[in-house]
Parts: structure tokens; C-alpha cells; sequence
């Protein structure tokens, strides 16, 4: 065990944790930030994704122990009432299915469109094909994206 | 056409009760006997609300709450089934707040999500509820402005009288809850509606966007431990003995120990389909802990041979015997390709096939295959459950905890009404949640654990753990005429365990000479309903066989279909054809019309088309195909539906165009596999779904327009995507596709 002072939502938390745990369990286990989601463990799905110093990352590949002092948001931090405009464009959309995949849908495209504030659908498509979505809503998510790049 | 009743209905009945503190409640009470009937004052609700019950709830502020009976996955009823009641009661949607509903099958109807049954069975009895209690409050303001009833109108909310008087609905709540429940609603035509039919958005939207705890895996009560089974690493194998040394010694855990999920000659249920019955728990404080603890379990196996199941189902107690085998795909395929050439069981015959096949100038014959299936749904399998001896509180994803109670309170010895079964939102269902076997390990967990339990399966469990959707093969044979007419159709159809036929469904009704036949080979892989069971495979193959069949005949796909659909309208063959042939054409003629099908200016796209009936409504597709890096895509695809009135029209179109991505998906990429017992694919490294650079650039979706009393969306437009990217890979490639997934086959190609 050993004790992490992180920066997440930008708030200070302090967690005892075993080195190697991955970000998403301490997220969801020690924290109390269920937003992040798991799905695979491996990479795979996207679920689990969260902004390492403003970049997406999976966090479920994250150990805890590699962190330092760079700054973590969650879901829950990306803005203060869900008005991020890409929280809003999901609403305006209506995106959601289950939802299950959305917060790592929405972490994704958060961090695309700050790099890419106009992204064509060649680049979404490189981008966000690691965050799958089984009930399909892809396409409102290409839509949502392409709507905050035109604002 | 064959028009569905809902028996429930009928003896369903009114019935209103005051809250002690103001406010007025009313609910539709399904079933005569009160089973668990007070189990909602006892449990999550605020204690003033006396003798709650029922779908609506008014506060005297204004407030109006409205219950949704079913689990929510994704197929967004927990919208939907409001806004039938909010348009009935004639409430202001801009005030209607949603509540999921606790489980209480007498109070609040069948509560299972699945089977495209939601809108469906409820559709009259919410209206119903609706309509009461707006007439209710209607008397409760005739009698305190002293006005007759029929002069007293409403409009969004607000109760109104030409004299210029008017009450928010919240200022006569209280009086109208002590008002006779009033029978025989006159509902409003549809014409006259003003929620239904108009899109409104996901009641949980803003809730999802920004990651509140919804889930079954955010469940979560202090003092929680965390809970992982090991289960046999095959189909066909059991616990022979295990050593929890190192894995107790790991920090954060708790306990290791073996359980068996039933004993010996328990009875279970239709749904308890159970893939393994030993499990080694282990539980500790957190995750991630108990995921390391789990490496470190000394694990010894062994075959467990042929075992035995008792099932209660439908036709009363029965003994299953499940085959020991540890089954491998090639060797079931093998198995297939044997057993679909001798006799089966014998499904629907109409007219002289034999003859007619014997006297045809030509005479197609195809055979078509397909793999297991997992659900994989995006959340994996957990239940949380507390279990004491006096009650057991239960929480997670499920679609149907009335199934699944009866079991729940056998394995605890606990009855009905000390059992609580809370519904979370569900990370996708697509059926798999229909077998609550997680929710059974949780309990027995939490009640050897004497503490609250949540159980997780990692992905690599979910995947592995089975309740597939079956293997399926059919052999399709069609006889035409020196004139190229089809004069008799012949399906025979197996599978691994059940085999895929619907027997009445079209062509049968349209040709003269007719058979189907179905054979089954058992198996010790669990299978489950999986999004259109039976018909996510037979609209694949039956609707490429009838692509293949159209060319033969020299005519247009579409019009092939049209023609035998206006046969079976005219003059049906045989009886029980379940579908009814005009709407059946009418979501051909709708995509035909909406793709420009056959019209120039979609040179550029490889077309096929497809059409299914199943679950009640009507679905067809045009998928277009191009390619890029030398691959072909769904880059568009056009949808026509009928389902009735559309109760929620955009949610509705998000429903189908997920349905079509996860057609694509499945048919191009989806597949289980076997080897001595073991499934080969575990995780999504090695079991490919589709993702956002596969998925097709604009899906668009029509539906027929008619006032048809509303019926499923959830599995209506799944099967035929798969024969519509078959009829299109055909275009693309140049050579018909017979096996699922079609991707392996596209590589070979090169
Ligand atoms: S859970 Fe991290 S990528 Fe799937
Ligand atoms: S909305 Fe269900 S997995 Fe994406």
C-alpha cells in the first residue's frame, strides 16, 4: 500500500491504495467516481476513458503509482452542471442508448475536439474507434461531434 | 391478420388511494391476487405516502411523478411508457418527473423488458391510468367550484372552467384521491395526441452525460464487499478441489470459499439457465484486490459427464439431460452438416412439395450456417444483494425480476414479500439479462458472507460464461417451372440447441407447395434469447435465399417479394400465417420510394435490400456498400418501419439505427467459438464488435404512418440487416456469402 495525493476534478484526494492499481478502481472503489466505466480491462472498449492533464486516456491501463502531479478529470469534472458542449450536443442529440459507454464516449470526444476543434469524419473515426458502443449509436455521436465543431 | 390481446388487460383494475400527506395516487392493479402487495410502503418511499400504488403520483406543488413499471436498457422506456400516461392524464411533460419502479408485479403489471413487449402490453393500461386520474381530478374541481363535471376541461396540467375558474392539478390532487376510481376511459384518438408521437428526449439524459451512479456496477452501500467466481474453465467440467492459501493471504481479502449454485435436483425455473453450477468465490474489500487474489487460486478441474437438469416450465416438471461432451466448434459443425441430412421433425406442410420438386424445371438449394453469439453487453454481469435471515435486499440489471423471484426466494428460503428486487438502469441487454443466475450467486454470496455483497464478472466471465445465441444452419430449396415461377419452397433448419424455424411466417402463405422442417442437437452450452431469437438468423438466411432466388427468376428483389406478398393477401395458402402481407409490402414500398431504389444516381453504392416480420412489427432495409482500403462498408443504410403509432419518433430512430449497427456488426464480425469446452474468445481483443470507423455514415429511418396500436422496436429491425449486407457483399464482391460472419470469408478473397 501506499499513499497518492491526486489532483482529480481539481479538487486534491487522498487515497492508500497498492501501487499498481489502475486509476478506473480508484476511481470507482476508493473515490466514489462511478461515472468512469468498465469494460474490458484490456484497452479494448474506451469505457474507462478519463483526461490525464487534458489528453484521453484509458484508465483502466493508468496505475495509480503513474500518475504524479499530473491533473485527472473524470465525468463528473468535465464541467460543473453537464454543460460542456459536448454534453449538451449529446443531449441535443440524444445520443444515449443504455448509456453505458457514453461518459468514455464523451471523454473521447472532448479531447478530440480540443485538438481538433474541426474534425472531418476520416479523423473522428481514427480518434473514437477505440470507445466501442454495443447498442450502436455511432452515428449520433458522429453527428453530436460534427455539431459542437460547427459552433 | 391476427390481432395480439393482452389478458392481462381485462382483469386488470382501477383503483385510487389517498396519501396521508396530500396528493393522490392511482394505479392499474394487474392481477387479482395481491401477491407482495404492501411491499412498497415498507420499502424506498417517503413514509407519508400511505397506501402508495400505482404510476402516478401528484404533489400538492405540482408535481407530478410518474412510475415506469419496466427496467430500462437502453430501449429508453423509461420515456416512452410516461409520456402514455402523461398524454392520457393530460399533464405538462414540463413538469413530469420519472421514477423507476420498484418490483411489484401485482401493483404494476408484468415489468419485464424484452420480447419487443414494452409500448405493447402497456399502451392501454398506462393510458388507462392516465385517463382515470384526469377524470378524477376533473369531479374533484366540478364538485369544489359546483360546476357539472362535463364543463370542467384541462390543458397541460391545469384544470379549467368557462367561468374563468382553474386549479393546477396539484390543488385538487387530495380531494380527487378520495373520488370512486372511474371504469370504461374513453382514451383520445390519435389524432387528438399531443406527447405521444412527439419526439421527447431521454427523462435520464443529463444524468448519463454526466456520469451519475445509474448502473448496477455503481450500486453501492457502505460497508459493500466485492465478490468474483471462478467458474470451470469449459462447458463440461467441475470443481475437483482448490487451495486458497495464497489467495488469502493477498491484502483485502476476506474469504475464499467453494458454493454450488443449486443443489442437487432443484427445481429451476424457465430462466435459470445455468452454465456452471460450481463456483470459487472470493471476496474482498475492493476491485481490484480481489481481481489479484483470484490469479493466486490453485484450481484443479475435471470432466463432470452427462448431468441432469429439472426445469419447471410451461408444460410442468421436466428432467434435462446435458451431455458431458467438452465441445469443440469444427466438430459441431461437423455434427450439423450430419444431422441436417437426416429426417426432422416436420413443421408445416402445405400442398404436394414433394412432387412439385420432383416435376421443377430448376430447383435452388442453399445452405447457410451461423455461429454462437455473446451478448457482450457494454456492462457486464453484476447484482448487489444484502441477505439476512429476516430479508434480502437485491440491486442490479435485470429485465425481468418476476421471473426470477420465485427462484431468488427458493435458494434463500425466504418468501416473496421479504425479498426486494431493485431495478438499475442496465448497461444493454439485448436479452442476456433475462437469466439472472449473477443475481442468484450474489445472494448465496451475500448470505454465506453475512455482510452486503456486490458480485462482479469481468468481461473475461461475462464472455465466457455462455446463455449464447444458438448455432443455427438452415438448407433452403426452391423449385421453379419451365416459366420461372416458384412453385414450392422447402426449409429445413437445425441448430445447436434449437433449431431457427418459424414455420408460418413468410414465404409460407405464398407459395402453393410448402415445407419446413426443424431439427435440434443437444449440447452442454447454454443458450439464451438473443436480440429476435431464431429470427436474427432466419431473416438472414431466408432473405439472401430469396435474393439468389429473384436472380434465378430473372425479376427485382423487391418486386419478388411484393408479388408473393399480394399472393398471400389474395389467396393465402394454408392457415396461421402470422404476418399481415399489406404492412409486410408497405415497409417495402416505403424503402423502395425513400432509397430510389432501382433509380439512377446510386451507381456508386453496392445495394441489397431485405425485409422481415418478427415480435408484431415490420422492418425493411436498403444498406449500400462502398469500399475503402480494398474493404467493403455499410456506409448508408435506408430503414422502413411499421410498428403503429411511434409513441417517442427520434428515440424511436435511435433504436433502429442501433439495431441496424448491431446487425452490421454481428453479420460482418460476430462469433464464438469452442474448443474442447472453452470458448476461444474472452475478451474484445479477440471477439470483434463493430466500431465507429465500421459503422455506416447516415442511417435513415421511416416509419408508415397509421394509427395502429403501437408494437415493439426493440428486435423488429435486428434480423433483417444481416440478409441485407448479404444481398449487398453479393453486389460488392461478385459471390454470395453463406457462412457468419462474412468478414473471415472476405479476406480469403485476395
Ligand atoms: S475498460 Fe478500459 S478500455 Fe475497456
Ligand atoms: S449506449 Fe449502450 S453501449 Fe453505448
Amino acid at each position: 500500500m501506499a499513499k497518492y495525493s491526486l489532483k482529480i476534478n481539481g479538487k486534491s484526494r487522498l487515497v492508500d491504495v497498492d501501487p499498481s492499481t489502475p486509476v478506473l478502481w480508484v476511481l470507482r472503489d476508493h473515490l466514489d467516481l462511478t461515472g468512469t466505466k468498465y469494460g474490458c480491462g484490456m484497452a479494448q472498449c474506451g469505457a474507462c476513458t478519463i483526461h490525464l492533464d487534458g489528453t484521453a486516456v484509458r484508465s483502466c491501463q493508468l496505475p495509480v503509482s503513474a500518475v504524479g502531479n499530473q491533473p485527472l478529470t473524470t465525468i463528473e469534472g468535465l464541467s460543473a452542471k453537464g454543460d460542456h458542449p459536448v454534453q449538451k450536443a449529446w443531449q441535443e442529440h440524444d445520443v444515449a442508448q443504455c448509456g453505458y459507454c457514453q461518459a468514455g464516449q464523451i471523454m473521447s470526444a472532448a479531447s478530440l475536439l480540443k485538438v481538433n476543434p474541426n474534425p472531418s469524419d476520416a479523423d473522428i473515426d481514427t480518434y473514437m474507434s477505440g470507445n466501442i458502443c454495443r447498442c450502436g449509436t455511432y452515428v449520433r455521436i458522429k453527428e453530436a461531434i460534427k455539431s459542437v465543431a460547427r459552433k | 391478420m391476427k390481432t395480439s390481446q393482452t389478458t392481462y388487460n381485462r382483469r386488470s383494475f382501477l383503483k385510487a388511494s389517498l396519501l396521508s400527506g396530500g396528493g393522490m395516487m392511482l394505479s392499474v392493479s394487474w392481477l387479482a391476487n395481491a401477491k407482495a402487495a404492501d411491499k412498497l410502503q415498507a420499502l424506498n418511499l417517503p413514509q407519508q405516502w400511505t397506501q402508495l400504488n400505482g404510476y402516478i403520483q401528484i404533489t400538492p406543488d405540482n408535481q407530478i411523478k410518474l412510475i415506469c413499471p419496466n427496467p430500462e436498457f437502453g430501449q429508453n422506456v423509461m420515456t416512452s411508457l410516461p409520456m402514455m400516461i402523461a398524454e392520457e392524464l393530460d399533464a405538462d411533460w414540463k413538469n413530469v418527473v420519472v421514477e423507476m419502479g420498484p418490483h411489484d408485479n401485482a401493483k404494476l403489471g408484468p415489468q419485464f423488458s424484452g420480447g419487443s413487449n414494452s409500448v405493447r402490453m402497456y399502451w392501454k393500461p398506462l393510458r388507462e391510468a392516465g385517463a382515470a386520474a384526469r377524470q378524477m381530478l376533473c369531479e374533484a374541481a366540478a364538485q369544489t367550484w359546483n360546476v357539472p363535471v362535463g364543463e370542467v376541461t384541462t390543458k397541460a396540467g391545469v384544470l379549467l372552467h368557462a367561468s374563468g375558474k382553474s386549479a393546477k392539478y396539484g390543488e385538487m390532487a387530495s380531494k380527487a384521491a378520495t373520488l370512486p376510481v372511474p371504469k370504461g376511459m374513453k382514451l383520445k384518438a390519435p389524432k387528438d395526441f399531443t406527447i405521444v408521437r412527439n419526439s421527447k428526449k431521454n427523462v435520464e439524459g443529463l444524468k448519463v452525460v454526466t456520469g451519475k451512479p445509474l448502473f448496477g456496477l455503481d450500486y453501492r452501500v457502505d460497508g459493500m464487499l466485492i465478490a468474483m467466481i471462478q467458474h470451470p474453465p469449459a462447458f463440461g467440467m467441475k470443481l475437483k478441489s482448490f487451495d486458497a492459501t495464497q489467495a488469502l493471504k493477498m491484502p483485502g481479502i476476506r474469504d475464499v470459499f467453494s458454493l454450488k449454485l443449486y443443489e442437487d435436483g432443484f427445481e429451476q425455473g424457465g430462466f435459470d439457465t445455468r452454465s456452471f453450477n460450481d463456483m470459487v468465490v472470493v471476496v474482498g474489500k475492493t476491485t481490484w484486490e480481489v481481481m489479484n487474489a483470484r490469479k493466486k487460486l490453485q484450481l484443479d478441474w475435471e470432466p463432470i459427464g452427462d448431468t441432469k437438469d429439472t426445469m419447471m416450465g410451461r408444460g410442468g416438471k421436466q428432467e434435462v439431460v446435458v451431455p458431458g461432451e467438452l465441445e469443440s466448434t469444427s466438430a459441431q459443425l461437423e455434427k450439423m452438416a450430419a444431422w441436417a441430412k437426416k429426417p426432422a421433425k416436420q413443421l408445416r406442410k402445405d400442398g404436394d412439395p414433394e412432387t412439385a420438386f420432383k416435376n421443377a424445371a430448376q430447383v435452388i438449394e442453399r445452405t447457410y450456417n451461423a455461429p454462437f453469439l455473446a451478448h457482450n453487453c457494454m456492462e457486464p454481469m453484476n447484482f448487489f444483494a444484502h441477505v439476512t435471515d429476516e430479508k434480502a435486499v437485491v440491486a442490479g440489471p435485470l429485465q425481468a425480476p418476476g421471473w426470477s423471484e420465485p427462484t431468488l426466494s427458493k435458494l434463500l428460503n425466504l418468501p416473496a414479500d421479504k425479498i426486494e428486487i431493485q431495478m438499475t438502469r442496465m448497461g444493454g441487454g439485448f436479452g442476456r439479462r433475462a437469466y439472472c443466475q449473477y443475481m442468484y450467486e450474489a445472494a448465496l454470496i451475500s448470505k454465506r458472507t453475512k455482510a452486503p455483497v456486490k458480485l462482479i464478472y469481468t468481461r473475461e466471465d461475462d464472455m465466457t460464461y455462455g446463455i449464447y445465441r444458438p448455432m443455427y444452419t438452415a438448407t433452403y430449396r426452391a423449385a421453379l417451372d419451365a416459366n420461372k415461377n416458384l412453385i414450392a419452397f422447402h426449409v429445413k433448419g437445425g441448430g445447436i440447441p434449437e433449431h431457427p424455424i418459424h414455420a408460418n411466417r413468410f414465404p409460407a402463405g405464398a407459395v402453393d407447395n410448402y415445407l419446413a422442417e426443424g431439427w435440434e442437437i443437444p449440447t452442454n452450452i447454454t443458450i439464451g434469447a438473443f436480440r429476435a431469437p431464431r429470427s436474427n438468423f432466419n431473416a438472414a438466411a431466408e432473405q439472401s435465399f430469396l435474393d439468389e432466388v429473384a436472380e434465378a427468376m430473372g425479376i427485382d428483389p423487391i418486386e419478388l417479394r411484393l408479388e408473393l406478398l399480394k399472393r398471400a393477401k389474395d389467396n393465402p395458402v394454408g392457415k396461421n400465417n402470422e404476418y399481415d402481407p399489406d404492412r409486410y409490402a408497405g415497409v417495402l414500398r416505403l424503402v423502395r420510394d425513400k432509397s430510389g431504389w432501382n433509380k439512377p444516381g446510386n451507381e456508386t453504392y453496392s445495394r441489397g435490400v431485405a425485409a422481415y416480420f418478427c415480435h408484431n412489427s415490420y422492418a425493411a432495409h436498403v444498406v449500400d456498400m462502398v469500399s475503402r482500403d480494398d474493404q467493403p462498408y455499410v456506409e448508408r443504410v435506408f430503414s422502413a418501419m411499421d410498428c403503429g403509432i411511434v409513441v417517442n419518433p427520434d428515440s424511436a430512430k435511435n433504436m433502429v439505427q442501433g439495431a441496424v449497427v448491431d446487425g452490421i456488426g454481428n453479420a460482418l464480425y460476430g462469433s464464438l467459438t469452442h474448443k474442447n469446452g472453452a470458448a476461444e474468445q474472452n475478451n474484445f481483443h479477440n471477439y470483434r464488435l463493430i466500431r465507429h470507423n465500421e459503422a455506416p455514415k447516415q442511417i435513415e429511418v421511416y416509419f408508415v404512418d397509421n394509427d395502429l396500436d403501437p408494437t415493439g422496436l426493440g428486435e423488429p429491425p435486428f434480423p433483417p440487416v444481416f440478409g441485407a449486407v448479404a444481398n449487398a457483399l453479393y453486389k460488392k464482391e461478385g459471390k454470395r456469402f453463406y457462412n457468419q460472419p462474412f468478414q473471415p470469408d472476405i479476406k480469403k478473397r485476395a
